[in-house]
């Protein structure tokens, strides 16, 4: 179905886990954290959000790489190929 | 099952830039992957089965997040805090086992046969009646369903004053707040699905998933830190809420009030096996499956996230009732740090004004109030009730700063929606094939159907909002639906094993063997009484009082072994009497009659048989550990 869903994914991650990342940067050590008992949870976890959103973008992009070196498999039929070297 | 209906005190929330934007980043990708998808829907296959071209993995997710709402992730929280690590057993038991069948048996015939839906199935197996009385019924169940998701989410916005701050800054009446959630949630799901269709809703799923997983796995951390781990736990609570197992012997010596073999039988096999192996709102998931095999997998592969949901959503309910208990005068006070100016008006006042008087909740839930008198909810012997609904929600708010907060929210509005979505996609194709193209327009063009799916979500949605406002006009109401709606579902799964495993199986029998089973319910439930009620009502013993159960639960469980026992039988005595089907009919929809699925060219770890038994074998460890 045309869309690759990693890409939208992985983006939504990195958006998402850099902001929340940038944010704890600069809230660092701020009294918000008491709630979270002293962890800055927005750096830490917009960092883990940030790399699982980029290993998804480079998964997508490896297989499109690998799919653009295959011959193409009948590209005018509407209907993909079952054994299509997308997903898992 | 739990619906916020009667959430009534939650702790402030204060919402900072970083939280909005978080959640506008949110619906920005929502609505752009539904316009991107735009372009790629050409026919009706592309709209209502998503071409019928994604990957196992991807439809594995949607499977689970399909079921995967707000309510669920609520329910399962309170349902951790009231009963503990037993609550697991609605996963382990109660979905595990059915997601493996489906996947192993069930699958080849869904997939195989050429159905777009399964009532459509049913009209292939049996005949018209069968399919239109499955295909009415499950219309009708799914605009509620996705109505009342619409209304729970709006209380829980309202309760949580999420949009206060907003509406205190553009000087909008806070009253408005429940009508603006319901159009909002509904504008955003209408507009993803009637872009992208099914592939829009699966995307969204998929999506939802990793961010409930995002929202609620630093919960878990900080909350057990905080109590100090699972030994902290044990400690805190005792060994009745940390054994999911212990005292099953009898109905009257653990949390659930119900027996084993109850358990085994109603909640693992009979309403466990309904849902998942019958129900459309996750089947189309499968359905939209690449390949034959891809099918299969998915629910095997959606079972291994799931086998380990209990610690994502159960936990924080337990960790809630662990924590040292904070009044709810100090949950008012906790949050003072001022974010959004004058946001907490009323509410506080009330809440703080007579907090001298205010019994003590437990951990971090609070007692229920009465939304209309204010007063403290008790039970016959006088102690305060506590309002589990809040247990998950009052977490976020209690371990999360501003912006990790705005994710958390973010996580549980994305699965309010979600929730919604796929049942206006289910209602959408079960509309267009099984009721508009079967019974009002047979032979249109595809591109005609096509343009009614994207009118059937229009109506879809629309019919939500009604159920919504219809939910809220009604007292109990929701407590009747979701009550009629489990004696149409009890018996389905006779209906669907007999069809598939026993080839004489007719569409007679099939079809007032399901009727009977349906009133099988009724009459059952009209007959008996849970005792933790208070007196005969729409819980039961509306006909007369032979039994009193000692739960709910164990009236529900017993309920569906009746439902099914008396559908089963019926259909069975009707079959014989009535004249089978010409065997050659039968091909691709009945076990016997259906050439087995080719392997062979397979590696053995490919096989959807080796995925199963590693999946059983992970569920047999997780019992054993918190045996």
């Amino acid at each position: 179905m045309g869309l690759d869903i990693r890409l939208p994914l992985g983006l939504l991650f990195v958006v998402t886990g850099g902001m929340m990342a940038v944010y704890g940067l600069f809230t660092h050590g701020s009294a918000i954290y008491e709630k979270s008992l002293g962890i800055d949870i927005n750096l830490v976890w917009g960092l883990v959000l940030s790399v699982f959103g980029l290993t998804m973008l480079l998964l997508a992009y490896l297989d499109r790489r690998r799919a653009a070196k295959a011959p193409p498999v009948n590209p005018a039929s509407k209907v993909p190929p079952v054994t299509r070297p997308r997903g898992h | 099952m739990h619906t916020a209906s009667a959430l009534a005190v939650g702790l402030k929330t204060n919402l900072t830039a970083i939280d909005w934007l978080i959640m506008l980043v949110y619906f920005a990708f929502v609505l752009g992957v539904g316009f991107l998808l735009k372009r790629h829907m050409r026919t009706s296959t592309d709209f209502f089965l998503a071409g019928r071209a994604l990957p196992a993995w991807v439809c594995g997710l949607a499977f689970i997040s399909a079921n995967l709402g707000a309510q669920e992730v609520i329910g399962m929280g309170a349902s951790g805090a009231k009963y503990g690590i037993a609550t697991s057993q609605f996963y382990w038991i109660g979905a595990i086992p059915a997601m493996v069948f489906v996947g192993l048996f069930m699958m080849p015939f869904y997939y195989g046969s050429k159905a777009r839906s399964v009532p459509e199935y049913l009209k292939l197996r049996y005949d018209e009646k069968t399919r239109a009385w499955n295909a009415g019924s499950f219309a009708i169940m799914t605009v509620f369903s996705s109505g009342i998701s619409m209304y729970a989410m709006a209380k829980l916005i309202q309760v949580l004053h999420i949009f206060d701050g907003v509406f205190i800054h553009f000087g909008l009446p806070l009253s408005w707040i429940f009508h603006f959630s319901i159009f909002l949630s509904a504008v955003i799901v209408l507009g993803y699905i009637s872009l992208g269709g099914l592939t829009s809703a699966i995307y969204n799923e998929v999506l939802q998933f990793f961010l409930i997983v995002a929202g609620f796995m630093p919960l878990v951390w900080i909350g057990l830190k905080n109590v100090g781990g699972w030994h902290g736990i044990q400690r805190a609570l005792g060994p009745g809420y940390t054994h999911s197992w212990r005292g099953m012997a009898h109905a009257s010596t653990n949390p659930l009030g119900t027996e084993w073999y109850a358990l085994v039988f109603g909640l693992g096999f009979v309403l466990s096996f309904g849902y998942w192996c019958t129900d459309f709102l996750v089947i189309q998931s499968a359905m939209a499956a690449e390949s034959h095999l891809a099918a299969r997998r998915v629910p095997l592969i959606a079972s291994i996230p799931k086998m380990f949901f209990p610690f994502l959503v159960i936990l924080p309910g337990l960790i809630a009732i662990s924590v040292p208990t904070v009044t709810q005068h100090m949950m008012a006070q906790v949050q003072t740090t001022p974010a959004l100016g004058v946001a907490r008006g009323a509410a506080t006042a009330s809440m703080t004004s007579d907090a001298s008087s205010v019994p003590v909740g437990r951990g971090l839930i609070p007692v229920k109030i009465d939304p209309i008198t204010g007063r403290v909810l008790t039970n016959d012997k006088g102690k305060p009730l506590l309002d589990y609904d809040l247990a998950t929600p009052n977490m976020l708010l209690h371990f999360f700063p501003t912006g990790m907060l705005g994710l958390g929210l973010t996580a549980l509005l994305a699965s309010f929606m979600s929730g919604m979505a796929g049942n206006v996609t289910a209602f959408n194709t079960v509309w267009t094939y099984d009721i508009y193209q079967s019974y009002i327009h047979k032979n249109g063009t595809d591109q005609h159907y096509l343009w009614m799916g994207r009118m059937a979500t229009i109506g879809g949605v629309a019919l939500s909002i009604g159920a919504a406002y219809f939910v809220t006009s009604f007292n109990n109401i929701m407590d009747a639906l979701q009550l009629v709606f489990s004696f149409v579902n009890a018996p389905l799964l006779a209906t669907f094993l007999l069809g598939m495993f026993w080839k004489r199986t007719t569409g007679h029998g099939a079809f007032w063997g399901l009727l009977s089973g349906t009133c099988a319910a009724a009459l059952h439930t009209g007959l008996t009484l849970p005792a933790d009620v208070s007196g005969v009502g729409i819980h039961g013993g509306w006909i007369a009082v032979l039994h009193v159960y000692p739960s709910t639960m164990a009236q529900t469980f017993w309920t569906a072994i009746w439902a099914f026992a008396v559908c089963f039988v019926m259909t069975v005595g009707l079959s014989l009497m009535t004249k089978p089907r010409e065997e050659k009919d039968l091909v691709g929809l009945v076990y016997s009659l259906t050439p087995k699925p080719a392997e062979g060219h397979l590696l053995w770890y490919q096989r959807p048989a080796s995925l199963a038994i590693l999946v059983l074998a992970m569920v047999v460890v997780l019992n054993l550990v918190f045996l």
